[in-house]
């Protein structure tokens, strides 16, 4: 186990939380999550769901805003749903996050050369491409997918789409990179 | 050697159908009574059940009322409640009682049936979406969709419905699934990764709780539902007794603590006692215990018990830092946590706090100016009298119920039935029904006002049929009063759509085949109770023709503090003009 970051003190404020389930794969688990967020009121900003190790359990990444007392009673009520595993809030330890999009950029001539060379910037790969677009294929912290997007808007973005943040803790703690 | 395929050779290994599977599933539940009413779906399990002599079915009348009775059966014996209903309009006709049980924690099962798998999603006849509808008004819902896992699903349904904070469990059964067959095996032991409700406290919280509780001076337990539902009533008054602290009970604690006991102040909140809101808001130190300060209670929450300590015991980690932040918070079963509790507590030294609290009870009891014409508080005063206690009084919802919660005196537990938290008007008559399957011991009272009994009245019938001995009180006064009393006090007296017109109750309950009395004048009320208690082959309907405007005091309006606690009107105590001496009085009711 890793060692846990110091929690700051409760303060009232909205912070952004990053929420990792573990769910039973079963019938309707998904909308008993996704209706608690819409019968309480709670924001949900991304979520993503996918298999994984155990073919039972989905692991849900749920990216959600509020003060301390409401990510409590979030915490709490994922606890008490009976499909939940885990429910472990990320946010004051350590974590690898990834979003990835797929970004079609209108090109022309002249601008697919600058467009190819911000996406090597960004580390992103052309993954389709036609006269008129190119493609984007973009991973990375939200941060970075979110300035690579602002980068490409100029061009004119065609159609995004995103996969919202998906996120492990750190098997290593209180090393950030 | 059985044969595995035809199965006819050993009733071990013979194959089932999931319908049989089901009817043998709640055989070794030990369910002994199912409340429901069957239709296209569920033909074929009520073909199985047909069969089965160790289950009991009553027939309700409307499936809301077969909900509501298993809700009474559940609160009044503690065992699961069972309702079983067809599919689309029987499924959707249990949506109140199934939230109705959510909110007041009861542990129901509900069997619906559902169109045939292949049909689900095609709006096939009589289907509706009822795993989808009842979500979020289900501690847990399943769907069926292999007769394989029948059997399991039902050990799991009982298992959530009656562990951990319970609540209903839905089950959806396809018509296929439960036509398909397999071999019947009922599982011994449960096993669920993503559900282990844990009893025990925290001890190190315990500690610190036990702390708190020795330098308190002025501690209160405030105490709710929860305590009934973990059979707690016994450490309670343990606890209360050696510790020497004053207790009240919201609505769902009315009778966990006995109020003939010194130490008892009645109900907190809204319409609670005038002393043990005061004692509240004085005290240094607040327990609650398997309560969840819901806003009838705490009022502005801010404000409420703003200066004392709290500890909460409550099995429900959701329920606790909800809505008020506390300093002690334990997470456990209420049964449990006072167990551990007990040995670290010493007798505290509250005799001041007692003695003022005394004083409070004698300057402001709850009372009421009697008269010719009938108040609802003597009449319920006036069985609670008669009975010492030992009745168990499902109440409806509105002024009557305040009324039964302030004026009958419980002193045992599972002796007070009525929806508090979804507030379910016509639950009284059903829930009383489903209360006198469990207890046959005690009279079960069913109290509503005019309004309430006429939104499942229906039940009348289903009372005669079984000759369920319940007696059906009626306050009738003509208004819905409740809101005619928020109407009257906080919205100018403009009494807008509270007036409702009844039929004749006695001879509807003649129509129906049942004794039917009638009381109009206070004099009347004792000879027709009498009646109404010597009848013990089927039901009793009795009206009351009450006073029709009428306020239900103390109150605490919405959202305020005790410090706007309304008491009852100086010209009630006074008396009113005109009404002669000799019929008058003031009562006064004592608790504790």
């Amino acid at each position: 186990m890793g060692e846990l970051t110091a929690l700051p003190a409760p303060d009232g404020r909205d912070r952004k939380h990053t929420i990792s389930l573990l769910v039973e794969n079963k019938f309707g688990a998904f909308n008993r999550i996704a209706g608690l967020f819409a019968a309480k009121g709670y924001n949900i900003d991304s979520l993503t769901v996918g298999p994984t190790e155990d073919d039972e359990i989905s692991r849900m990444t749920i990216v959600t805003r509020g003060d301390d007392s409401v990510i409590e009673q979030i915490m709490k009520q994922l606890n008490k749903l009976i499909n939940t595993v885990k429910v472990a809030d990320l946010t004051y330890e350590s974590f690898v996050e990834r979003d990835l999009a797929l970004i079609k950029v209108q090109t022309k001539p002249d601008t697919r050369s600058e467009i190819m060379q911000i996406a090597e910037i960004f580390r992103a790969k052309i993954v389709d491409i036609s006269p008129r677009t190119v493609t984007v294929e973009a991973v990375g912290s939200e941060q970075k997918v979110d300035a690579i997007i602002k980068m490409l808007k100029p061009f004119g973005i065609k159609e995004l789409a995103r996969t919202g943040r998906v996120a492990l803790k750190r098997e290593f703690q209180g090393e950030v990179n | 050697m059985t044969s595995q395929k035809d199965g006819s050779l050993s009733p071990h290994n013979r194959l089932m159908t999931g319908a049989e599977i089901f009817v043998r599933s709640l055989v070794e539940e030990g369910v002994d009574i199912v409340f429901g009413y069957p239709g296209g779906a569920v033909i074929g399990i009520y073909d199985a059940l047909h069969d089965i002599s160790d289950i009991k079915h009553i027939l309700t009348r409307h499936e809301q009322g077969a909900v509501h009775a298993a809700e009474g059966y559940a609160k009044a014996s503690g065992k699961p409640g069972v309702a079983l209903v067809t599919s689309g309009p029987g499924a959707t006709n249990t949506v109140t009682g199934i939230a109705d049980a959510y909110m007041d924690s009861i542990p129901i099962v509900v069997f619906t049936g559902q169109v045939a798998l292949k049909l689900i999603g095609n709006d096939a006849f009589q289907e509706a979406d009822i795993v989808g509808i009842t979500r979020p008004i289900t501690k847990h819902n399943y769907l069926v969709r292999d007769v394989n896992e029948l059997a399991a699903t039902i050990k799991e349904a009982f298992y959530v419905a009656t562990t951990g904070r319970p609540g209903p469990v839905l089950v959806d059964l396809p018509k296929d699934v439960m036509a398909s067959k397999t071999h019947f095996d009922y599982p011994k032991k449960i096993q669920m990764r993503s559900y282990n409700p844990h009893t025990q406290g925290n001890k190190k919280q315990i500690e610190k709780a036990a702390e708190l509780i020795n330098k308190s001076k002025r501690p209160v337990l405030y105490v709710g539902g929860g305590t009934i539902l973990s059979n707690a009533s016994e450490e309670l008054k343990a606890l209360a007794r050696k510790a020497r602290i004053p207790v009240t009970t919201t609505l769902h604690g009315l009778g966990s603590y006995p109020e003939s006991d010194e130490l008892a102040m009645g109900m907190l909140g809204m319409h609670g006692t005038w002393y043990s809101n005061t004692a509240v808001n004085y005290c240094d130190l607040l327990i609650a215990v398997g309560a969840r300060f819901d806003d009838r209670v705490t009022g502005n929450v801010d404000a409420f018990a703003a200066e004392a300590k709290k500890i909460h015991i409550d099995i429900d980690p959701t329920a606790i830092s909800k809505n008020v932040k506390v300093d002690v918070p334990i997470v456990g079963d209420v049964k449990h946590v006072l167990r551990d509790l007990l040995p670290l507590v010493q007798t505290l030294e509250t005799k001041d706090w007692l003695q003022t609290i005394r004083q409070w009870k004698e300057e402001h009891p709850l009372r009421y100016r009697n008269g010719k014409h009938i108040r609802m508080q003597y009449v319920i005063q006036r069985i609670g009298e008669m009975t010492n206690g030992n009745a168990v009084i499902v109440s409806d919802v509105g002024q009557h119920q305040m009324w039964t919660a302030q004026f009958f005196k419980y002193i045992h537990p599972r002796t007070h039935i009525t929806s508090g938290g979804l507030g379910t008007m016509g639950f009284s008559l059903p829930a009383a029904m489903g209360a006198s399957f469990a207890r046959k011991d005690i009279p079960v009272i069913s109290l509503s006002g005019d309004g309430g009994i006429q939104m499942n009245i229906q039940e009348f019938a289903t009372c005669v049929e079984y000759k369920i001995p319940i007696k059906i009180f009626i306050m009738n006064n003509s208004y819905l009063g409740m809101v005619r009393q928020w109407q009257e006090l906080f919205w100018r007296r403009r009494y807008s759509q509270v007036k409702i017109s009844s039929p004749d109750f006695v001879k509807l309950a003649e129509a129906y085949g049942c004794a039917g009395f009638r009381a109009t004048q206070t004099d009347e009320v004792d000879d027709v109770l009498a009646k109404a208690f010597a009848i013990n082959d089927g039901p009793a309907v009795v009206e009351f023709k009450v006073v029709k405007e009428d306020n239900v005091y103390p109150m605490i309006p919405a959202g305020m503090t005790w410090k706007e606690l309304m008491d009852v009107p100086e010209e009630e105590l006074k008396g009113v003009e005109g009404e002669a001496p000799e019929v008058e009085e003031l009562v006064i009711l004592e608790k504790g």
